[in-house]
């Protein structure tokens, strides 16, 4: 099935109007398939709710949590305005900085998405180009890419990721916000392309022997050509339902990393770190420090799961 | 079946010859040991002695053949931010995490397989639906979140139960064990039923979707058709064709449960390896990062090794084809 990317804004009804791309798409059966969903639409409005949400942070954020000046401790440990010490100005409350929990959020999610999206989006364009390679060179250089993957896919994601960012920490020990960011993004990347690879490398060995590729080397199509514009578009589907779920995975892996202590610093804090800061007030009776962030890493990761699950379940014949 | 051993064999050699690359190399680039162990003032001559005496001044290959003969022995050398003896280090460490990870793998499994067999042999009723749905959200948690929850209700709003260290232990020779006393079970059910929530989530979606298959199989039909019990259809003939590869997975997650412990041991301060390790990547401690890497890779190399040969065991057609071409699953 061949699907085009999906418009922005959802629409409930095809007008003649729109161009032929779009009128196809909304009669496409993925589309049917989606609308049709209650669950999946919930999901998709809660991501683009959350997108939305970090994209938009500084007009949406009540306070700038980054900006000195505007703390006061004399505000912090402030719970929820809608307990009895709570103030209107912090709906979600404040942390122990006098942090506002709900501004916080908002730029949290922002570095907890870029971080998940780039991880993702680099780790399926180093993994197809190696997969297609593997798929139509093979010999040596798919027999050594295959071992490589056999290895790191038998070690869980987490440990990769935490040695890698370990080892990047230990080259740049003076590391901070952005260097750190873009550690644990190559930390991530690190971790996840061989999924890519191996996935793709499979759809191409199958693809290259069709009659259609036989038919394009024939014609003299060039070798770089036929991969890029005949086997490529071939072998995306499974790659769209393996990088949406991992988008939820690596925003996962990047709170657990921050968890930890060894992701995003707390100058600029991801959902991660701002659970991680939380936790040591959990006894003093303060949840929301804690619990707002995780609520909001879950809602993120459940939604985009949601979506993944259902495009593996849409984009499969079999299950029809 | 010999030649297919000597692979799988061979092939985890390879795995541990490329991490041990991996661990060496960390000692090569990060840090120099000769400037932690000599003061400020060592003239360079005492320097130069030292790193001769150290056999730091050989070619890298005769160094690593060094470095893997000593790993062969246990013996990574002294940790950077306590001084001690790696092995001496992880020795202590090792039992809790091991006791951890073992309840938490019994938890998952006796939790998982009869949710399993429920959801799949009541596939269209709402209680096993809300149990998928519940089972979605154990895998988009991340896991230490689910801890802190935990630690949220159990002990903090209700008390009932502590929410760090292994309470009382007893030494059983060089093995300190929590099992053995009630205080240590008190204290290992928090940190075990949080490891344990992935593994069962993933135990029971695998049980079910291996039920739902069997369930469809001819023999299952089979089976009805000879006017055979619910019970005997469902247990004896279904259940017992989906255990290969539930027990395959579950093998393999048992290092994956180590591996995860890491988190487990942060949040509930479990004097466990993991926190040992992260104690070591936050310092950077370069003998303890690279020895707990090497050990873990064993670990993992050594459970994978016996999955793939237990497979063999259990199911004949892939000794045939291990006889072809080694193809794997």
């Amino acid at each position: 099935m061949k699907e085009r990317a999906r418009p922005t804004e959802p629409r409930t009804s095809a007008t003649p109007v729109l161009p032929l791309r779009w009128r196809r798409w909304f009669a496409s059966d993925l589309w049917v398939d989606f609308v049709h969903s209650p669950l999946t639409v919930l999901a998709a409005a809660i991501a683009l709710a959350c997108v939305c949400g970090a994209l938009f942070a500084p007009w949406l954020a009540p306070h700038d949590p980054f900006d000195l000046a505007t703390l006061d401790l004399g505000d912090s440990h402030l719970p929820p305005a809608w307990m009895a010490d709570g103030r209107a100005t912090y709906p979600l409350g404040t942390d122990d900085q006098g942090r506002d929990i709900l501004s916080g959020l908002l730029y949290g999610a922002r570095i907890s998405l870029t971080v998940g999206l780039c991880s993702v989006g680099l780790s399926v364009l180093i993994g197809v180009t190696a997969g297609l390679l593997a798929g139509f060179v093979g010999g040596v250089v798919d027999a050594a890419l295959m071992r490589l993957c056999d290895v790191m896919l038998s070690f869980p994601p987490i440990l990769i990721a935490l040695l890698v960012d370990g080892i990047g920490r230990l080259i740049f020990p003076q590391a901070r916000d952005v260097l750190a960011i873009a550690v644990l993004i190559f930390a991530l990347t690190f971790t996840d392309w061989v999924r890519y690879a191996r996935t793709v490398r499979g759809s191409t060995l199958v693809e290259r022997h069709k009659e259609y590729v036989q038919a394009a080397r024939l014609v003299g199509v060039s070798r770089w050509r036929l991969l890029r514009r005949h086997v490529l578009p071939n072998v995306l589907g499974p790659v769209l339902v393996l990088a949406t779920i991992q988008v939820g995975q690596a925003i996962i892996t990047e709170a657990t990393l921050s968890f930890l202590g060894v992701g995003v610093p707390p100058t600029n804090p991801s959902l991660g770190t701002l659970i991680r800061i939380g936790n040591d007030f959990l006894y003093a009776g303060e949840w929301w420090i804690t619990l707002f962030p995780g609520a909001a890493l879950v809602l993120i990761a459940m939604s985009v799961n949601l979506l993944g699950d259902w495009l593996r379940d849409a984009l499969n014949p079999r299950l029809k | 079946m010999l030649s297919f051993l000597l692979r799988r064999l061979a092939q985890a050699v390879l795995v541990m010859l490329v991490v041990g690359m991996g661990a060496f190399s960390l000692f090569q680039y990060v840090g120099d040991p000769v400037s932690n162990m000599v003061g400020q003032d060592a003239t360079p001559a005492q320097r130069e002695q030292l790193h001769a005496d150290l056999g730091l001044d050989r070619p890298a290959p005769v160094q690593f053949a060094r470095f893997v003969g000593h790993a062969l022995s246990g013996d990574f050398g002294l940790s950077l931010r306590q001084g001690r003896e790696v092995s001496v280090l992880i020795a202590e460490r090792l039992p809790a995490t091991l006791e951890l990870a073992i309840v938490a793998a019994l938890i998952a499994m006796g939790a998982g397989i009869p949710l399993g067999v429920y959801t799949a042999l009541r596939r269209r009723h709402w209680d096993a639906k809300l149990t998928m749905a519940v089972s979605l959200l154990g895998v988009s948690l991340p896991t230490f979140l689910i801890g802190i929850v935990l630690i949220e209700v159990f002990s903090v709003l209700l008390g009932w139960l502590p929410s760090f260290g292994r309470g009382t232990t007893v030494q059983l020779g060089a093995w300190s064990t929590g099992l053995l006393t009630a205080d240590g079970w008190r204290h290992i059910v928090l940190p075990a039923a949080t490891l344990a929530v992935y593994q069962l989530t993933l135990v029971m979606r695998l049980v079910r979707a291996e039920m739902l298959e069997a369930l469809r199989s001819d023999y299952v039909k089979f089976a009805r058709a000879r006017g055979l019990p619910d019970r005997v259809v469902h247990f004896g003939h279904a259940l017992r064709n989906t255990l290969v590869p539930v027990l395959t997975i579950s093998g393999l997650q048992l290092g994956g449960l180590i591996a995860f412990s890491i988190i487990t041991e942060t949040v509930f301060a479990w004097p466990g390896m993991g926190s040992l390790f992260i104690q070591a990547v936050q310092f950077p401690d370069v003998p303890v990062m690279a020895a707990y890497l090497c050990l873990i890779a064993l670990v993992f190399v050594v459970i994978n090794l016996i999955v793939d040969l237990l497979y063999a065991v259990v199911d004949p057609r892939l000794r045939v084809q291990a006889a072809i071409g080694g193809a794997r699953r």
